[in-house]
């Protein structure tokens, strides 16, 4: 069982050996200047000549990955976070392809799997950014693990996604970081519409607000949360605004009729 | 002060249905303590700093508890974004936070950058980097002024005014507006610097740090400054972090992190600067490190005016800007705090979602913890202590 012996001094970060995501980035700055006309992600690998003027990003992106992690290797069901698109398309000029997520190993990916095992569904760098994709039944536990023992004390935001189409709705991102590591990492779950998540006012307090804007915004509801109302929106408003099928000229008419005495605020 | 006074009694603001905090057997020792009293203050109350509503639970002039009310300035801004292309939500982040419209845009243009995997030119981190410091300059001014004011103090917002008006300028110089100033594009800046832009700089530094002095004259030993100030609004380095307050709020209390330094952007880390901390977490200590951070700001705008590289001020980006597929989260230290934008882009010209994580929100929800125990004046000296812009709040 991991019991921290990895950080020996727990210093509050002076502002000692900065991780510098941009300096891997400085010899590509034009890399991706003619990707202009399709989208470039699941574009044909296939031109191999083409790529020649696409100076070897995915392994720049790999050294983005944190100065100095010593590569535990736990890749038990590791597999690369998106799919190689293979279908063939006939596209006049075949597209840089954009960056794409690196497997994230580290120690703490190990510890976790090793606990968890398939419940962390996915750890992934992409442009030197880690993310972790859990199942939502772990995701209070794993929050949980990450303030007391992976030392991540410090919850910067939490905010949601809405996917209409899919199966399970939303993403529900939580931005954390550490101050001891200097690091910063995304908790990100996938739930369904009418799923609840426990709150995490009694890890971070700063969820409280955080988790209002969502369920204002979203209408995501967290469990056990002290005062889970609207915070933007008023009270008695209808409808979550950030949702995709929230058209953005739609208002509660009944509620501006009621409240501002006029027939529409548009 | 606090809960050793006789008559404390902890009270959450959303019950207001419950009675069993009342101990009714017991007689009361507190001078005149009949029932607690709920005052409303703002949303359209001057020292509210825009339309923030508070509502107070009052023992007497002790504030027991607070709820605050916001959403009045309430935009949409996220959902706004949905809905433009990445160019055309630019000049909508500087709405956010109207007294540092810059670093707003600086922190939607590098994160965008991020997601296309770019980065502008040199000379162009070097121009944003000057533009930024005075940008932080003037909202620092804005603050001091007008918490100044609330606490009774009122020369300084004239002085901070006078001086802040050099500022605005040079960027109305620079990009032809003053406030909602748009200066910077995704992949460096549009506009060249003007003739004259480094000897405006310099001469700005060379009169501002005077000006400096002047305030901390008429403030830093200014007696009834001082007994408004110190010990009001204390919060603890814990306490912070849990709250996931930042900014100099976070660094008076103590705690040595900032973002330029943590995890720097743009051209930070050619550039020499100390990171002011505070010993108390009080009001009087956020009040001297934003002074100091002003000293910095004017020591940083001036090595990058001498170091002001030649070239090109724009990166290679394509005319429509469409990033592959992907998240992106990047924060800057915006005056306020660590001003993050979360992005995710589905390869169209549309961002798919742009979340801003606004620093004076987050900050904005300390206020409870830091008032309970104070008296009602002091509510107006936390509320400018703390440095909170609606627009951003409400976004």
């Amino acid at each position: 069982m991991p019991d921290e012996t990895k950080n020996p001094n727990p210093v509050l970060p002076e502002s000692e050996a900065p991780t510098t995501p941009q300096s891997g980035q400085a010899g590509e700055a034009d890399a991706s200047a003619s990707s202009s006309v399709t989208p470039a992600a699941g574009n044909p690998d296939t031109s191999a000549e083409q790529s020649v003027s696409l100076p070897a990003k995915p392994e720049a992106a790999a050294k983005l990955d944190g100065p100095a992690k010593p590569v535990a290797a736990p890749a038990t069901g590791e597999k690369p976070a998106a799919p190689v698109a293979a279908k063939p398309a006939a596209k006049p000029a075949p597209k840089p392809e954009g960056p794409k997520p690196e497997p994230w190993d580290s120690d703490l990916v190990g510890r976790l799997r090793s606990q968890y095992g398939s419940g962390i569904r996915e750890a992934s760098t992409y442009l030197g950014q880690k993310y972790l994709v859990l199942d939502s039944t772990i995701l209070y536990e794993i929050l949980l693990r990450m303030r007391n023992d992976e030392l991540f004390d410090y919850c910067v935001d939490i905010t949601a996604v809405h996917y209409p189409k899919r199966e399970a709705q939303f993403d529900i991102i939580y931005v954390l970081y550490s101050f001891h590591h200097n690091e910063r990492v995304r908790i990100k779950s996938y739930i369904k519409e009418d799923e609840h998540l426990p709150t995490a006012v009694g890890i971070w307090e700063t969820a409280n607000w955080l988790e209002r804007e969502v369920y204002d915004m979203f209408g995501i509801v967290f469990d056990g949360h002290p005062d889970l109302k609207r915070i933007l929106m008023p009270d008695g408003w209808k409808g979550h605004p950030l949702r995709k099928d929230y058209p953005i000229l739609q208002q509660d008419q009944e509620w501006v009729k009621i409240n501002l005495g006029i027939e529409s605020g548009q | 002060m606090g809960e050793n006074q006789p008559g404390y009694r902890e009270w959450t603001m959303s019950d207001s249905t419950r009675t069993d905090y009342l101990d009714l057997d017991t007689k009361d020792e507190t001078f005149l303590d009949a029932t607690e009293l709920v005052l409303n203050m703002g949303p359209q109350h001057p020292s509210t700093h825009g339309v923030l509503r508070v509502i107070l639970k009052l023992d007497g002039e002790k504030v027991l508890g607070t709820e605050c009310v916001i959403g009045y300035l309430h935009r949409g801004v996220e959902k706004i974004g949905e809905n433009r292309t990445y160019a055309m939500f630019n000049p909508y982040v500087d709405r956010m936070d109207y007294v540092a419209s810059v670093s707003n845009g600086l922190g939607y243009c590098e994160a965008v950058e991020k997601l296309l995997n770019v980065e502008a030119p040199p000379r162009a981190q070097y121009i944003r980097v000057i533009l930024t410091e005075l940008c932080r300059i003037a909202s620092h001014q804005v603050w001091l002024g007008t918490h100044a004011l609330d606490i009774g103090a009122l020369t300084p917002l004239f002085y901070c005014f006078r001086d802040r008006e050099e500022i605005l300028k040079i960027f109305e110089k620079y990009c032809g507006a003053r406030l909602t100033t748009h200066a910077f594009r995704i992949g460096g800046c549009i506009y060249e610097a003007y003739d004259g832009f480094e000897q405006d700089c310099q001469k700005f530094c060379d009169a501002f740090l005077p000006k400096l002095d002047e305030y901390e004259e008429l403030l830093t030993t200014n007696r009834i400054w001082v007994r408004r100030t110190k010990g009001v609004g204390i919060l603890n380095p814990e306490d912070c972090i849990a709250l996931g307050v930042t900014g100099p709020v976070l660094r008076a209390a103590g705690v040595k992190w900032d973002l330029r330094r943590a995890q720097p952007y743009e051209a930070y880390k050619d550039f020499d600067f100390e990171i002011p901390t505070g010993l108390n977490g009080d009001t009087y200590d956020r009040y001297l490190v934003r002074i100091e951070e002003m000293r910095q700001s004017v020591r940083i705008i001036r090595q990058a005016v001498e170091g002001l590289p030649q070239g090109p001020i724009m990166a290679k980006v394509p005319k429509v800007i469409k990033p592959p597929v992907g998240e992106i989260y990047h924060s800057i230290e915006a005056p306020k705090g660590e001003l993050g934008y979360f992005i995710v882009s589905d390869g169209s010209t549309q961002p798919y979602r742009v979340r801003v994580r606004p620093p004076s929100f987050v900050n904005l929800q300390a206020l409870d913890k830091m008032v309970r125990g104070l008296l009602v004046a002091d509510v107006v000296a936390v509320i400018g202590t703390l440095d909170i812009v609606l627009g951003e709040v409400d976004r």
